[in-house]
Order: structure tokens, then C-alpha cells, then sequence
């Protein structure tokens, strides 16, 4: 078995293209993902039940299910519901946001209880609200405890953004399964496709290592 | 005495079905300095936090400054007007002593920085840390961290601060320096409610001795009736093993 280079060659600038597609769900997901993740960990400790029952509800049947399965749901379920096709793009996205940000959520959650009681306590009495305290005072200290976990779901969401090739997006993998349909090079290009998955978690993690620190310093 | 300052009826309080503060009647005057004494698990600092808020009471009334506490309303109205310092500091790590000193007035009262920050320089200078403002809390030796808790408190320019065993997690040399902010502030003639096992701070700055025990205030009065002339069994035992 020998590899042909000018296989892979020419499929670079493809799968290239395609990677800055993974890159960019991922992107987005995660970014949605950290708003929605930020409500619902923080719902999943309001006193009122009502609140932390729904969000708990929703973590745990995200946590529950396979984001394939959830990719269906919205791609193919969703549709006779409302009635109307869904863009692919928009599909996954949604899907995606919607995954990460019950991950996230979680990552909040252990985030701001990993905060002493103490700092709430002091923000209440020095007169300020719940908010205020959250925001200036709870809020600063939990981001620099979740910046590595937030990174590893990054990371996870980059390469899980790869199921969504099933719904014929083209991302880096739905990329490589049409050049090897093309060019029944399977091993040069699944090769390919691998270590330019390599490359970007590695790079991601190298970036997340490189905040933690200076974060660290203040 | 003058105008009342804190006044608490029928205060009680249970977790659950532990009734921890079981019926809490006491009046502090404007400028009183009232010091809590009593074994550990007595209620004082739940007492002491009930007249905040930080604990819900679960029956009576509080009034301070003649603002009835009842609910999320008018909470954060009467925390602007009382202070409070915690036994661990509680400062913020992530911020600068100034930083720490100037959040709560400018987002709750709404003062611009440059005034707050005036005001916050001035009161590191009162407690003896103008040096340290750009500093960070965990730079700070426990007895500075809790003088700059006291100047943040002072920063809301409140009309009583509430102590919460305020030198309990200091080192014993440092225990003297806090005391003597203290001190001043009493004679300033600062309204102080202070939750403390430093007898000779009792003796030497309250107005009035409260010992609680079993939720209860047991006995009160001038800190030399107290400590000399206490007339109930349970107070003189449990003083005669700490003095």
C-alpha cells in the first residue's frame, strides 16, 4: 500500500475550505452555546422551582440523547411539526447550540459554586443586587475556573461538529466523504481529513493553555 | 440614649425544625456599641445576620432606621446603611483594595469614580493601608485584609456596621491592629454591633454586654456588670472559661 500525495494534494484546498466551515459551527455553537449555558446554569440554582425543575429537564435530556439523534430531531422531526423545510446550515447550528449549551451549562453551574458563599454574601450587604453581585462580583471569578473546561468542550464540539455530515452539510468530513466518492481514495483522504482534525484541536488546546496562564497572572 | 437605630421584636428563627434564635427583643441606640457574647451554636450570628437580612427571619419584626425589613424591596435600602464585617473578609480576589472599595458606591449609590476614589483613599489612610490600594487581597496579611473589609464597608458611608467575629480567623499578632480600628470607629461614635470573644475590646469599648445562649438573650447590661456581677449560673460558667 503505498499513499498517493497527489490525491491529497489536490484535495487540500477542499478540505481546507472545509475545515473553516467546522471551524465556523463550531464557533457559533459554542458562542450560542455560552448564552444559553450561562442562563440555564445559572436557572439550575434559582430558588424557584419552577425554574430549576425546566432547566434541569432540559441538561439532562441533552446530556441523555446522542447529538445524532438531536441532529434528526431538528433537521428532519422539527419540519413536520412547523410545516417548512430547514436550511441545513441552520439545522446544525441549532442542534449544535443547543448540545453545547447544556454541556456549558453544567460547566456554569460547578463554575459558580466553586465560589465561596462568602462573596455573595459580601456583595448583598454592601447593598448591591443579586445581579450586581452575579455580574460584577460571581461572574469575573467563575470565567477564569471554567476557561479550561470551556476549552475541552470546544475541542469536543469541533470534532462532534462531524455529525452533521449526515444531514449533508459540508463540513470538513462531508467534504472528504465526497472526495473519496470522486476518487475512491478512502485511506489518503480519511488520513488527511484526521490530521487536519489533529491540527485544529491541538492549536485550540495550545490557545486555551496559553489564557489559562494569563488569567492566572491578572 | 438617643434615637433607636435597630429594633428587633419577637425575633425567631428555625432551619428546619431547629429553632436556632427562639424570641429576640432588643432596641440599639444610634451610636450604641453593643457587643454579643455566648458559646458557640447560640444564635449570635444568626442574630447578628438577621439584622441584614442575610438570614430570613422566620417570625418578628425589624426595624432599622425606622425602615421595616420585609421583603427583596426594601432590602438592599437598609444593606446601604449597614455595613457589615465577616470573620473571613469576603474580599474580592479578583480586584485591587481600591478596586474592592469603590464597587458598591459607585453601582449602588451611584457615585463617579474619581469621588469614590477620593473617599476610598482617604479611608485606607483611616485604617493604615494607603499603600495598598493597587495591591491584590491575597497579597495582603489577614489583619490588613480585614482592616481594608472594614474601610469597604465604611465606603456606603453606612450608620452601623454589624461584625461577624471579625478577628476569630486572624493570627493572634494581628488580632491588636483590627482592634484599634475598632476602637476608633467606636469613638467616633459609629453604631457597632459586634459578634466577638475579645473580652477586653467588650470591656473596654461596649456600652452594653448581650450574652445569648440557647437562642435566648440570658442576661444584658454594662460590661462590668456582666463580666463582674453576672447573675445568671450559666453566664458566670461560661465566662469563667474564657476569661
Amino acid at each position: 500500500m503505498e499513499l498517493n500525495f497527489k490525491l491529497i494534494e489536490d484535495a487540500i484546498p477542499l478540505l481546507l475550505a472545509g475545515a473553516g466551515i467546522t471551524l465556523e459551527i463550531t464557533a457559533m455553537s459554542v458562542g450560542f452555546g455560552l448564552l444559553i449555558g450561562m442562563i440555564i446554569g445559572v436557572a439550575r440554582l434559582a430558588s424557584i422551582k419552577p425554574v430549576r425543575y425546566a432547566a434541569n429537564f432540559y441538561v439532562d435530556f441533552i446530556r441523555g440523547t446522542p447529538l445524532l439523534v438531536q441532529i434528526f430531531l431538528v433537521y428532519f422531526a422539527l419540519p413536520t411539526i412547523i410545516g417548512q423545510r430547514i436550511d441545513p446550515f441552520f439545522a446544525a447550528i441549532c442542534a449544535c447550540s443547543i448540545n453545547s449549551g447544556a454541556y456549558i451549562a453544567e460547566i456554569f453551574r460547578a463554575g459558580i459554586q466553586s465560589i465561596d458563599k462568602g462573596q455573595m454574601e459580601a456583595g448583598r450587604s454592601l447593598g448591591m443586587t443579586w445581579y450586581q453581585t452575579m455580574r460584577y462580583v460571581i461572574m469575573p471569578q467563575a470565567f477564569k475556573r471554567i476557561i479550561p473546561p470551556l476549552g475541552n468542550e470546544f475541542i469536543a464540539m469541533l470534532k462532534d461538529s462531524s455529525l452533521v455530515s449526515v444531514i449533508g452539510f459540508e463540513e470538513l468530513t462531508r467534504r472528504g466523504q465526497l472526495i473519496i466518492a470522486r476518487t475512491y481514495a478512502s485511506f489518503e483522504i480519511w488520513l488527511a481529513v484526521a490530521v487536519i482534525y489533529l491540527i485544529m484541536t491541538f492549536t485550540v488546546a495550545r490557545l486555551v493553555g496559553l489564557m489559562e496562564r494569563r488569567f492566572e497572572t491578572k | 440614649m438617643s434615637t433607636e437605630m435597630i429594633k428587633i421584636t419577637g425575633l425567631k428563627k428555625s432551619y428546619g425544625s431547629l429553632e436556632v434564635l427562639k424570641g429576640i427583643d432588643l432596641t440599639i441606640a444610634e451610636k450604641e456599641v453593643v457587643v454579643i457574647i455566648g458559646p458557640s451554636g447560640s444564635g449570635k450570628s444568626t442574630l447578628l445576620r438577621c439584622m441584614n437580612y442575610l438570614e430570613e427571619p422566620t417570625e418578628g419584626t425589624i426595624v432599622v432606621d425606622g425602615i421595616k425589613l420585609d421583603g427583596e424591596a426594601n432590602i438592599n435600602e437598609v444593606r446601604k446603611e449597614v455595613g457589615m464585617v465577616f470573620q473571613r473578609f469576603n474580599l474580592f480576589p479578583h480586584m485591587t483594595v481600591l478596586e474592592n472599595l469603590v464597587l458598591a458606591p459607585m453601582k449602588v449609590r451611584g457615585i463617579d469614580r474619581k469621588t469614590a476614589e477620593a473617599t476610598a483613599m482617604e479611608l485606607l489612610g483611616k485604617v493604615g493601608l494607603s499603600d495598598k490600594a493597587d495591591s491584590y487581597p491575597d497579597q495582603l496579611s489577614g489583619g490588613q485584609q480585614q482592616r481594608v473589609a472594614i474601610a469597604r464597608a465604611l465606603a456606603m458611608k453606612p450608620k452601623a456596621l454589624l461584625f461577624d467575629e471579625p478577628t476569630s480567623a486572624l493570627d493572634p499578632e494581628m488580632i491588636k491592629e483590627v482592634l484599634d480600628v475598632m476602637k476608633r470607629l467606636a469613638n467616633e461614635g459609629m453604631t457597632m454591633v459586634v459578634v466577638t470573644h475579645e473580652m477586653g475590646f467588650a470591656r473596654e469599648v461596649g456600652d452594653r454586654v448581650l450574652f445569648v445562649d440557647g437562642g435566648k438573650i440570658l442576661e444584658q447590661g454594662k460590661p462590668d456588670d456582666i463580666f463582674l456581677h453576672a447573675k445568671e449560673e450559666r453566664t458566670r460558667s461560661f465566662l469563667s472559661k474564657i476569661l
